[in-house]
């Protein structure tokens, strides 16, 4: 495709930098995330430290893999999207260095505080008040950056992509300004503005969200360039697009209350997060199948291109957890599910298997192009890795799904005199074989994860070696 | 909640769902062909173009019936404002029923025991096997699964009691809960350094233990003056008040030098909740004669 301005230039300096942190942060992120796991099997590891404890590494493995690694392919992936599609340069290449420099910045708060404690306690919004500041005003910029470049496009129309990275760019400011909503006590310590069930309200109108829009909206967008583009054929339907695109963000917003059955949340709160919930599957399926079926007359391309692979699969591990979501937003399934490590594999399916296997694609198709080099170092190398996610994910899910059910049915076991036939330590021992295929198959997506840290340092200095012999042979 | 805040929230339930609804039936309608088709929209974003293909139909189908599904169910159930449904459910309803279904179940099986005399109850098989799964239910978090207390927390399989082991005094505690409190250095405020030094060793010196002898028999004059209005003259403390007996070498928390001295200095505050009202009373009977039992 030529671009209708010769002289166009895109900035991929950004999107570089993105890319490569994206792979970064997934190793820490991901290695947190095997520590932890590792921790609930031999809990020693905890090192009888405060800074190591389960309790503040695990907000710290979410943040970095949620904002670290899935942030940073959101940013690298929309850039380059919103560029290409719109044949038009980003509108300010110090914004955008503002975005990378900030974003890192505010991780790297995140790596400091939350081992030390500070936390305002809101899952997957611990960061206190100062950081989320600087969140806003970073998000800001970015909005900035790419609803500007949408503007100045020089295509008639807004691709698909964009409409997903813009519902995610906008949601996710509002869902962060309102959920953070705090009175500030010290430095590093604040209040909700919210009480009681409102506050849990809102915390789950953001939880839900976190997920609906940051990691599923946003690697929509991701899907709706990389899938086409790695498959070599036309979007399968503009109409199915437009549908599940407003169904999607329309529904979405209303299915936090699912988190709170059986609460004191308000039953119609409850009932209208269920139904919605459940409304919510044929918009999410509308991604996958305009995803799959584009690939419809390109299936024998699976064979030779693992990049097409981790598409692919990511998207079938998409439409599994948001079937499965809607399932578990039923109250009575929910009132078995709730609070068992079924909700930890249903995230984790979706985490893994649908967020993580479409941004290591992308990133892999992004890599070589952006370096200017022809392909990745290794093909061999991202087939591996293929392999090693893929039974990561499997091994993953299957043991919380036996641990998740077996706990729910242990805690309401009873006796025929109506008393619990299992305490709570008999439920959580008899969960230790599930804990360590967890941790197996944490530390088996990890090696995948280190796998394409190597492949991709490889392939950029390939671009670099080429780049240093050519100055010497043009020295000469 | 408000008429206006019902009329809002019916607003926008209903107006997302039906929302929903029209754009895929309007996107449908304009369809311009209903099978698939090799056709564009003309577009091409980088090289991507798209398909002008049609819903697939059995999403579309899906889809519909989600909605329509939504529907039945918030006509059903409360979820639109203040519109109660036609089943008239409330979680809290649903819970009072369970509740009343399980008392209706499970009733009987307690209530056989509830008037056998607790001693003689302890001696039934069956009453203990319920009477242990109730235990391991409700009180094991604190006393333990063997009920052997933790620091803090009595243990229950000895002759040593707090508050009585009589089989009324049992009941009373469980069904109505007990307030341990210890003043900081007793009815003694101004003790000073040394008179707690003394008092510690005096203490000790009832199970023999004593680190400084001399000390120890200074602390008599002390313990009498700060302890004793409690503990007794002898040490071997009072049911009424729940005033633990010192000379069994029995500790509730902890029996060293160090432990002792900061139950003097600081005092203890104790609390063993009130059951009434959380269990049947022919739970808490059977509960007493296994507790009973434990010692007996």
């Amino acid at each position: 495709m030529s671009t209708v301005n010769a002289n166009l230039t895109y900035n991929y300096t950004v999107v570089r930098q993105f890319a490569i942190m994206t792979v970064v942060w997934g190793i820490v992120g991901m290695s947190l995330g095997v520590l932890i796991a590792a921790q609930l099997v031999w809990p020693t590891l905890n090192l009888d430290l405060p800074f190591t404890h389960f309790g503040r590494l695990r907000p710290l493995h979410t943040n970095a893999v949620i904002f670290g690694f899935g942030g940073s392919a959101l940013f690298a992936t929309s850039y380059y999207v919103v560029q290409r599609t719109c044949q038009a340069r980003l509108i300010s290449d110090g914004l955008a260095a503002f975005t990378f420099w900030g974003w890192q910045a505010i991780l790297i708060a995140a790596v400091i505080t939350l081992p030390m404690g500070l936390t305002s306690t809101k899952e997957y919004a611990e960061l206190e008040w100062p950081i989320d500041i600087a969140i806003t005003i970073v998000w800001v910029t970015y909005a900035l950056v790419f609803f500007g470049t949408i503007t100045k496009r020089s295509t008639p129309h807004i691709y698909v992509a964009n409409w997903f990275y813009g519902g995610f760019i906008l949601t996710v400011a509002m869902l962060h300004i309102f959920n953070n909503m705090a009175l500030p006590a010290t430095a590093f310590k604040s209040y909700s503005a919210y009480a009681g069930v409102t506050d849990a309200m809102m915390q789950w109108w953001y939880g839900h969200n976190a997920v609906g829009f940051y990691l599923t909206a946003g690697f929509l967008g991701m899907m709706y360039y990389f899938v086409p583009k790695q498959a070599d054929r036309p979007v399968y339907s503009y109409r199915l697009s437009i549908v599940h695109f407003w169904a999607l963000i329309a529904t979405y917003v209303w299915a936090g209350g699912h988190h709170l059955h059986y609460s004191a949340l308000p039953d119609w709160a409850q009932t209208a997060g269920m139904v919605m919930s459940l409304i919510l599957l044929a918009p999410s399926w509308g991604g996958m199948i305009n995803g799959m079926m584009t690939l419809s007359g390109a299936w024998h391309k699976l064979r030779t291109d693992p990049i097409l692979r981790f598409l692919v699969v990511s998207l079938s591990f998409y439409g599994m957890s948001t079937f499965e979501g809607p399932m578990m937003a039923i109250k009575t399934v929910n009132a078995l599910s709730h609070n068992t490590d079924w909700t930890i594999g249903h995230v984790h399916s979706g985490a893994l298997g649908w967020v993580a296997m479409i941004s290591i694609g992308s990133i892999y198709h992004l890599i070589p192009k952006l370096w200017g080099v022809k392909a990745m170092y290794s093909t061999a190398l991202i087939n591996v890795h293929f392999w090693l996610a893929t039974v990561g994910t499997v091994l993953y899910i299957a043991a919380m799904w036996v641990n998740g059910i077996m706990q729910g049915l242990m805690w309401r076991a009873v006796n025929e005199d109506g008393t619990l036939t299992y305490s709570f330590v008999e439920a959580l021992e008899a969960s230790y074989p599930g804990y360590l295929v967890r941790f197996i198959g944490g530390a088996t997506f990890l090696t995948g994860m280190l796998i394409m840290a190597y492949n991709v340092y490889m392939t950029v200095r390939q671009k670099e070696a080429a780049a240093e012999s050519n100055a010497a042979t043009q020295a000469a | 909640m408000s008429t206006f805040w019902s009329v809002w929230v019916i607003v926008i339930v209903l107006g997302t769902i039906f929302g929903c609804a029209w754009l895929l039936l309007a996107t449908r309608k304009g369809q311009t062909n209903d099978t698939e088709t090799e056709n564009t929209t003309g577009h091409s974003y980088d090289g991507i173009e798209e398909y002008d293909n049609p819903l697939p139909k059995w999403w579309f189908y899906l889809y519909l019936g989600t909605c329509v599904f939504a529907l039945g169910y918030l006509a059903l159930y409360p979820g639109l404002g203040n519109y109660e449904g036609l089943l008239g459910w409330t979680s809290t309803n649903q819970w009072e029923a369970e509740v009343q279904e399980a008392e209706e179940k499970y009733g009987p099986i307690y209530a056989q025991f509830g008037e056998t005399p607790i001693p003689e109850l302890a001696q039934n098989e069956d009453a203990m096997k319920i009477g242990q799964r109730l235990f391991a239910n409700n009180c094991s978090v604190c006393h333990g699964t063997a009920a052997r207390g933790q620091v803090g927390f009595p243990n229950l399989t000895d002759d040593d009691w707090l508050w009585g082991g009589e089989p009324e005094q049992i009941l009373h505690s469980i069904a109505k809960g007990r307030q341990g409190n210890m003043t900081p250095k007793g009815v003694m405020p101004n003790m000073t350094n040394e008179q707690v030094d003394q008092v510690v060793n005096y203490v000790l010196s009832f199970s023999g233990r004593e680190k400084d002898a001399e000390a120890a028999e200074a602390g008599a004059a002390v313990f009498a003056q700060a302890c004793t209005a409690c503990h007794g003259a002898d040490g071997t403390g009072m049911q009424a008040v729940g005033a633990p007996n010192l000379t069994d070498n029995i500790w509730l928390y902890g029996s060293t030098y160090e432990w002792i001295k900061e139950t003097v200095v600081n005092g203890r505050q104790n609390q063993m909740p009130a059951q009434e009202g959380r269990l049947t009373d022919d739970q808490i009977h059977i509960l007493a004669a296994y507790v009973y039992s434990l010692s007996n």
